[in-house]
């Protein structure tokens, strides 16, 4: 198998063949999920420590049990960033952890950035978590994961992303991702929420909602980030937004018959996503959160090892 | 003793076949038919000779037993020691595993070790009645105390040398080879040292 990295810090680092492998190691692990006893051996004696200085509920549960089914020991370290400057108290926490010698760390950050900072100080593997509006690899992996089970692949398939794509660390690792793998990528949004370089990366900015669906095999609702908005007033109101960008029944009628449905949660129903939808046939909402405890685990398997020889 | 130093088949295709006839019969007598029972191959080479015992099991008794497989690199005691990181084969096992008079199947037993982690594996899927272990080859060397029930053919071996199952399903023609130590690997020898 040909994975080489030290750390898993965003998408634009792994080639074609280390993303491939990321998945169908996936698909082996969610066998795991369905057993009796949902838990092997694998990193018994290991440390791995998840700091999340950012609230987080469903990525840090994702990663505890990923870990916990690979007999990992998982440890918390939590709280919100202080009003300190951020660099004394990421390179404090750094301190921290090595004294702790974990195998791993798993970093969610709100200064785009943290994990590479972390990952240059440590010994340990470092797993982006989420930075900032930077990155969040193993959301993109999860969502490559689910798109390729639901549709048998991912090359050439059409997807569409909407919604703040600015504060979106989805949407970027997302879009190299999908791009990398050989899917197309439109995106739309507000274009208060569509930040330059997004066509550099390989998507087709689109201006509407009905131009992004049109014909698409899937589309990824991206959440409103008020929190990340920083008091600014990017569109006029949320009910207005449900009527340009809001995702409903009518909305997805110009995708492809088949297409599916994406949220990397948690979703502001009846903002970007009407309930029906987010509940309907074609969601593979709950589908993403299974694949994200796989993808996880696959992720934590894969940099356990002994780190490679330079 | 099998200190050559080139390739030696040491059964070929025919032989090979009157081998697993001969397994597949003893098993059927040794369970007393196959009411209750199970064949688990571990993957790769296990899980082919796992499916041929099936059906040739089918053949003389007119039943077919369910069959399984078993990926055991996550149970393996070396699973995180070196790089690249061993690729994870398919576990698929389509029957109820608690209660059930299992037979697990490898291609070559050697060390002991992958059947320690293929009964670690088989735990966590429920509590089978019991466990017997059937090899195509024993080669011998156990470095923990596991012998099998039901065994093709038992060979003399050096611990350096290699011995490999080649399976028409592999893409090879059926053959059961004895390598001398790889070339590549003397780093085994070194570390033995003298016997």
């Amino acid at each position: 198998m040909i994975f080489r990295q030290r750390h898993l810090l965003d998408i634009e680092s792994l080639s074609v063949e280390e993303l491939t492998a990321i998945l169908d190691l996936a698909d082996r692990f969610l066998e795991i999920s369905e057993r009796p006893i949902k838990k092997v051996p694998t990193l018994r004696g290991r440390t791995v420590v998840n700091v999340f200085l950012e609230p987080s509920t469903r990525t840090r549960v994702s990663f505890e049990i990923a870990e916990k089914r690979l007999s990992a020991d998982a440890v918390n370290v939590s709280g919100a960033g202080s009003s300190t400057s951020k660099g004394e108290t990421l390179l404090d926490t750094v301190r921290n952890l090595e004294a702790m010698s974990p195998q791993i760390v798993v970093i969610r950050h709100q200064e785009a950035g943290a994990a590479h900072f972390l990952a240059a100080r440590i010994d340990a593997a470092v797993v982006n978590a989420g930075d900032g509006a930077h990155a969040h690899p193993t959301q993109a992996l999860l969502d490559c994961a689910t798109l390729r089970r639901a549709k048998g692949r991912l090359a050439g398939l059409r997807v569409a992303i909407v919604g703040d794509l600015a504060h979106s660390r989805v949407a970027r690792s997302d879009i190299v991702a999908l791009r990398r793998l050989g899917a197309e990528v439109r995106v739309t949004g507000p274009r208060t929420m569509l930040p330059p370089g997004l066509a550099e990366l390989g998507a087709e900015v689109v201006p509407t909602l009905a131009a992004a669906v049109e014909g698409a095999d899937a589309v990824i609702m991206l959440r409103i980030q008020a929190e990340r908005a920083g008091g600014q007033c990017l569109f006029p109101s949320t009910r207005e937004y449900a009527r340009t960008f809001g995702l409903n029944a009518a909305a997805l009628a110009g995708a492809d018959p088949e297409a599916i449905v994406l949220h990397p949660g948690p979703i502001n129903r009846g903002v970007e996503l009407a309930p029906e939808l987010a509940d309907g046939p074609r969601s593979v909402i709950l589908e993403q959160v299974t694949y994200g405890v796989a993808v996880r685990m696959a992720v934590l398997y894969l940099l356990a090892g002994s780190p490679p020889v330079e | 003793m099998g200190g050559s130093d080139e390739q030696r088949v040491v059964m070929d295709a025919a032989a090979m076949q009157r081998v697993l006839r001969r397994l597949a019969h003893e098993i059927v007598e040794r369970e007393a038919g196959t009411a209750g029972l199970a064949i688990i191959g571990i993957h790769t080479g296990g899980a082919y000779v796992a499916r041929r015992l099936v059906a040739l099991i089918a053949e003389c008794e007119g039943v077919t037993v369910p069959l399984g497989e078993i990926d055991i690199t996550l149970y393996r005691d070396d699973a995180l020691s070196g790089l690249p990181r061993p690729v994870i084969g398919a576990t698929s096992l389509p029957f109820e595993v608690a209660e059930r008079k299992l037979l697990l199947v490898d291609d070559v037993l050697y060390t002991g070790r992958t059947v320690r982690a293929a009964l670690d594996a088989l735990n966590d899927y429920g509590r089978p009645r019991r466990v017997r272990l059937a090899v195509l080859v024993d080669r011998g060397h156990r470095e923990l105390p596991i012998q099998a029930d039901h065994v093709g053919l038992r060979l003399e071996t050096e611990p350096t040398q290699r011995v490999e199952v080649q399976l028409a399903e592999g893409g090879q023609e059926d053959a059961v080879v004895i390598e001398p130590a790889a070339a590549e690997r003397p780093a085994a020898r070194l570390v033995r040292g003298p016997a």
